[in-house]
C-alpha cells in the first residue's frame, strides 16, 4: 500500500537517477537522516555516544571501505586492521606535526595516506586473486603493525609506545581529547559517515564502480569488453583504504584517544569487519550498516540485559554472549548467506507486493 | 535496528535505577579471554574481601560497599564501555587492571574527576601527584620494580654487576615497555650489558625469542609477562633449561596459574611480591567466618591464597582505608567523587593498620601526599618450591634506587604537563 512505485512518476532523468526510486524509500531516509542529525545530538549522553553510536559510526565507515574492495571488487582482504592503523598513525603524526592546522583536514589527509599504502599492498590482485591475495593482505596487517610498533617515530618515541590524541577544537570547541562533549563527537563520526556514505553509494553506481562489479562477476570477460583491470582493482584499494584510514583516524582521535597499535588494531579486528560485511551483506552499503550495528551494538545489549537487568556473573554472560553472537551469526548465514541486505531486500519486495502476493 | 535501539534504551534505563546510599567499587574484571588466568583470581579476592567487610562491618562507616565488576576480557573497547556505564553510578575510584587501559582513562577521569588507583601497574609517572591530580600508583609502580630487581641481583653478585647480560622479556605493549627506560640506565649505572625482547600480544607463541635467549646465553632473564604469556615463558626457559633461579618476573609474572604448568621444572623461580604470600594472617580467618562459612565466596572459590588472591586482597585493603579515610577527612559516610581523591592524598598506612585488620607483616608501611602518588615503592623477592607447590619470600622488603627514578618520573610527568597545559599542583 504505502511502498509502491505506482503513482511515483519521474519527470528527468535527475529524478530518474534518485539512489531511492521509492517515494516512501526516499521518506524514509530523509526520516532518519533527520533523526540522526536533529534529535539524537540532543539527547545523547557520554555512555550512548562512547558506548554505542561512536563505535557503530566508526565501524560503519571501515565497513563500507572493506565492502567496496571485497564486496564490489571481489578482491579479498584481511589487512582492514593494518590499514586502519595506518589512518590512525597517519592522523597522529600530522596532527602533532602541524598543530595549527585543522584537525577535520587531517582526518582526511589520514585517509589519503592509507589509500596510498593500500595501492601499495593491493599491487599483487593484480598478478594473484582470492586466497592468495588474502594471504598477501594477511601479510599487509601483520606487517604494518609490527612497523607501527618496532619504529619509535611513528609514536614520536614515546616511552609506552602508545600514541595518545591531543585536545583539537573545531569552532572552539573540542573534538578530540578528553573534554569532549558526547554531541560534539558523535556528530562529528556522523558527518563522516553520512559523506562516506553517499560518496561511496555514488562511485559504486557509476562507471567506476561499474568496472568494479565487472571484475568481480569475472575479470577475464571484463578485460575483454574494455575494463583495464589494472585501473579498477587500484582504485578500489584506493577507495577501500581511504574510507577504512578515515575509520582509522576518527576510531583514534574521537572514540579511543590512545592507541596502542597491537591490541587495537590486530587481526582480530581485520576478522571483525570482515565478519561485518559479510553478516551485512557483501556489495551493499546498507549492510554495512546493518553488519556493523548487529557486531557492535548486539554485545553491548546483550550485556546490559543478562548482567545488568538479570544480574548473571559476568563471565557467563561473556562466555553466553559469544556463544548467542555466533550462533546468530551461523543462524543468518545458513537462512540467508548474502546477508542482512538480502532479507531487508526480500522484504521491500514483500511489501511491493502486499496484500496480493503472487 | 530500531527495534534493537529502542530495547537498549529500556535496558539502559532499567540499569540506572538504584537509589540507597552506597559505596560503588568499580572493578575491570576479566574472567575471560586470554588473560583470565591472572584476572579471575584478581576479582575473587576483591569480590570476596568487600563480601567480609559488609558482613562483618555492615560496610564502611555504615555503607555497604558495592563492587561493580565489569567484564573487559582485557579488552580496550568493552573498557570504555564499562568506564562509562559504571561512572555515572557514582563510582569512587577506577581499578582499570591494564596498562594500556589506565593510559586510555587518566585524560578521561581526570575531566570526569574521579580517581584511578594502579596498584603496581599503569603509567609510572603518575607517583608525580603535582601532575597527575586523581591518579595514583601507590605503594610500588614499575620503575621501582625493575629497580627492585636490578638491585636483588646486585646482592647476588656482591654488589659488582659489571659484565653480566641481563635480558628482559616483555609483553609488548605500554606495560611491558614501560621498564626499558630505567633498565638502560640502570645498565649505565652498573656496567651490564641489557637488551629487551617483546613478546606479541597475547603471547602464546614465543619460540624465536627463547632461541635467541639460548643463543646470547645471558647471565640473568627477567620478564614483564601477563596472563598466558607467564606460563608460555616458564615452559620455554625450561625447555631450554635456563636456570629457574637467574629467571626474575616482575610481580605480574608471579602467581601460582603462572608456574604450575611447568610442573617441577619450574622450581627456583623468582618474581617480585608486592606482598607476602601464604594464608598465615588473621584476615584469612575473618573470610572464613563472614565468607566463605556462608557460602557467599565469589567465583569458584578455587583461587583462595594464591598470589594474585592475596593481591587483590591487598588492593581491597587499600580502597577499604582509602575510603574509610576520606570519611573521616570530610566527617561524611556517604563520601563522593571529589572527596575519595581526599581519602587517597591522606592515606597513611602503618603497621599497627595492618595488624589491626589482620595483615601483620603483610606488607610494608607507607604514606600518601598531595605532592608523592607513589608510596615507597618497596618489592620482595619470592621464589616458587614447586615439591611443596608454595611461594616463599626469600629477601627482604628491597629499597628501589630513587636517586635514578625520582628524576625521570619528574621529567616524564613535566613532559606530560606540558604537553596537555597542566598547572603545578600543591603548592
Amino acid at each position: 500500500m504505502l511502498y509502491r512505485e505506482a503513482g511515483d512518476f519521474k519527470k528527468s532523468y535527475k529524478e530518474d537517477n534518485h539512489t531511492f526510486p521509492i517515494k516512501f524509500d526516499r521518506y524514509r531516509y530523509y526520516v532518519v537522516l533527520v533523526v540522526a542529525f536533529g534529535v539524537i545530538p540532543f539527547l545523547v549522553n557520554d555512555y550512548w555516544a562512547n558506548a554505542i553510536f561512536l563505535p557503530f559510526l566508526i565501524y560503519s565507515i571501515a565497513a563500507i571501505g572493506l565492502n567496496i574492495l571485497v564486496g564490489y571488487c571481489g578482491q579479498v582482504s584481511l589487512g582492514t586492521g593494518g590499514f586502519m592503523a595506518v589512518g590512525a598513525y597517519a592522523v597522529y603524526k600530522l596532527m602533532t606535526s602541524f598543530p595549527d592546522v585543522n584537525i577535520i583536514i587531517h582526518i582526511i589527509l589520514a585517509g589519503g595516506v592509507t589509500a596510498m599504502v593500500g595501492v601499495l599492498f593491493g599491487l599483487p590482485s593484480l598478478r594473484i586473486k582470492g586466497f592468495y591475495l588474502a594471504v598477501a593482505t594477511l601479510a599487509a596487517q601483520f606487517f604494518l603493525v609490527w612497523v607501527f610498533n618496532r619504529i619509535p617515530w611513528f609514536y614520536n618515541y614515546s616511552a609506552s609506545g602508545q600514541i595518545n590524541a591531543p585536545e583539537r577544537l573545531l569552532f572552539g570547541v573540542p573534538i578530540t581529547g578528553a573534554n569532549t562533549d558526547a554531541w560534539v563527537a558523535y556528530l562529528v563520526c556522523l558527518i563522516f559517515v553520512a559523506v562516506s556514505a553517499i560518496i561511496a553509494r555514488n562511485m559504486t553506481r557509476g562507471a567506476l564502480g561499474r568496472s568494479w562489479m565487472a571484475i568481480r562477476d569475472m575479470d577475464i570477460a571484463a578485460e575483454i569488453i574494455g575494463v583495464n583491470p589494472l585501473r579498477a582493482k587500484l582504485t578500489a584499494f584506493a577507495a577501500s583504504s581511504f574510507f577504512v584510514g578515515i575509520s582509522g583516524a576518527l576510531y583514534f582521535v574521537v572514540y579511543l584517544g590512545a592507541v596502542e597499535v597491537g591490541e587495537v588494531f590486530g587481526i582480530t579486528k581485520s576478522f571483525l569487519v570482515l565478519f561485518m560485511i559479510i553478516i551485512g551483506g557483501l556489495g551493499s552499503i546498507f549492510g554495512s550498516f546493518a553488519g556493523a550495528a548487529f557486531l557492535v551494538l548486539l554485545p553491548v545489549l546483550l550485556k546490559n540485559v543478562l548482567v545488568g537487568s538479570w544480574g548473571w556473573q559476568t563471565d557467563v554472560a561473556a562466555h553466553l554472549e559469544f556463544m548467542i553472537v555466533g550462533g546468530l551469526i551461523v543462524g543468518f548465514l545458513i537462512l540467508e548467506p548474502h546477508g542482512l541486505a538480502q532479507l531487508w531486500r526480500l522484504g521491500k519486495e514483500k511489501l511491493r507486493a502486499w496484500p496480493f502476493p503472487y | 535496528m530500531f527495534k534493537k535501539t529502542l530495547t537498549a534504551t529500556v535496558t539502559a534505563i532499567m540499569f540506572a535505577a538504584p537509589a540507597m546510599a552506597e559505596l560503588v567499587v568499580p572493578w575491570f574484571a576479566y574472567r575471560t579471554g586470554a588473560y583470565a588466568p591472572s584476572g579471575i583470581p584478581l576479582v575473587d579476592g576483591v569480590n570476596d574481601y568487600f563480601t567480609m567487610v559488609n558482613e562483618r562491618d555492615g560496610g564502611i562507616g555504615g555503607i555497604p560497599v558495592r563492587v561493580l565488576e565489569c567484564e573487559t576480557g582485557y579488552n580496550t573497547e568493552k573498557s570504555v564501555e564499562c568506564y562509562e556505564s559504571t561512572k555515572a553510578e557514582g563510582s569512587l575510584v577506577y581499578q582499570p587492571m591494564s596498562t594500556g587501559v589506565t593510559y586510555q582513562l587518566i585524560p578521561k577521569a581526570t575531566a570526569d574527576g574521579i580517581a584511578i588507583h594502579t596498584l603496581g601497574y599503569g603509567r609510572t609517572s603518575a607517583a608525580n601527584g603535582r601532575v597527575f591530580s586523581n591518579v595514583f600508583n601507590y605503594p610500588a609502580n614499575y620503575w621501582t620494580g625493575a629497580s627492585v630487581a636490578v638491585n636483588h641481583l646486585l646482592d647476588l653478585n656482591g654488589g659488582d654487576m659489571s659484565g653480566k647480560k641481563v635480558t628482559l622479556v616483555y609483553h609488548n605493549s605500554a606495560y611491558g615497555k614501560e621498564p626499558i627506560r630505567v633498565l638502560e640506565i640502570l645498565s649505565e649505572k652498573h656496567g651490564f650489558d641489557f637488551n629487551a625482547i617483546p613478546v606479541d600480544h597475547p603471547g602464546q607463541e614465543q619460540k624465536s625469542q627463547w632461541l635467541q635467549i639460548r643463543r646470547e646465553k645471558p647471565d640473568y632473564v627477567l620478564m614483564w609477562g601477563w596472563g598466558v604469556m607467564n606460563s608460555v615463558a616458564i615452559n620455554e626457559a625450561a625447555n631450554i633449561r635456563f636456570p629457574m633461579e637467574n629467571f626474575i618476573g616482575v610481580w605480574w609474572s608471579g602467581s601460582e596459574n603462572d608456574v604450575v604448568p611447568a610442573g617441577m621444572r619450574a622450581d627456583g623461580y623468582k618474581a617480585l611480591a608486592l606482598n607476602a604470600p601464604g594464608t598465615d594472617y588473621g584476615i584469612y580467618d575473618e573470610l572464613k567466618a563472614h565468607v566463605w562459612n556462608k557460602n557467599l565466596t565469589a567465583g569458584a572459590g578455587d583461587q583462595v591464597g594464591s598470589v594474585l588472591y592475596n593481591r587483590a586482597l591487598y588492593m581491597a585493603f587499600l580502597t577499604h582505608m582509602a575510603i574509610a579515610k576520606a570519611q573521616e577527612v570530610t566527617g561524611v559516610a556517604d563520601i563522593s567523587q571529589a572527596d575519595m581523591i581526599k581519602g587517597m592524598e591522606a592515606l597513611e598506612i602503618t603497621d599497627e593498620l595492618m595488624a589491626a585488620n589482620g595483615l601483620s607483616g603483610f606488607a610494608p608501611s607507607f604514606s600518601v601526599s598531595c605532592e608523592d602518588h607513589g608510596g615507597s615503592g618497596l618489592g620482595a623477592v619470592q621464589q616458587w618450591n614447586a615439591k611443596e607447590g608454595t611461594w616463599s619470600l626469600i629477601t627482604d622488603f628491597i629499597e628501589p634506587d630513587m636517586g635514578v627514578i625520582a628524576p625521570l618520573i619528574k621529567e616524564d610527568s613535566e613532559a606530560f604537563a606540558k604537553e596537555n597545559n597542566i598547572a603545578m599542583r600543591c603548592n
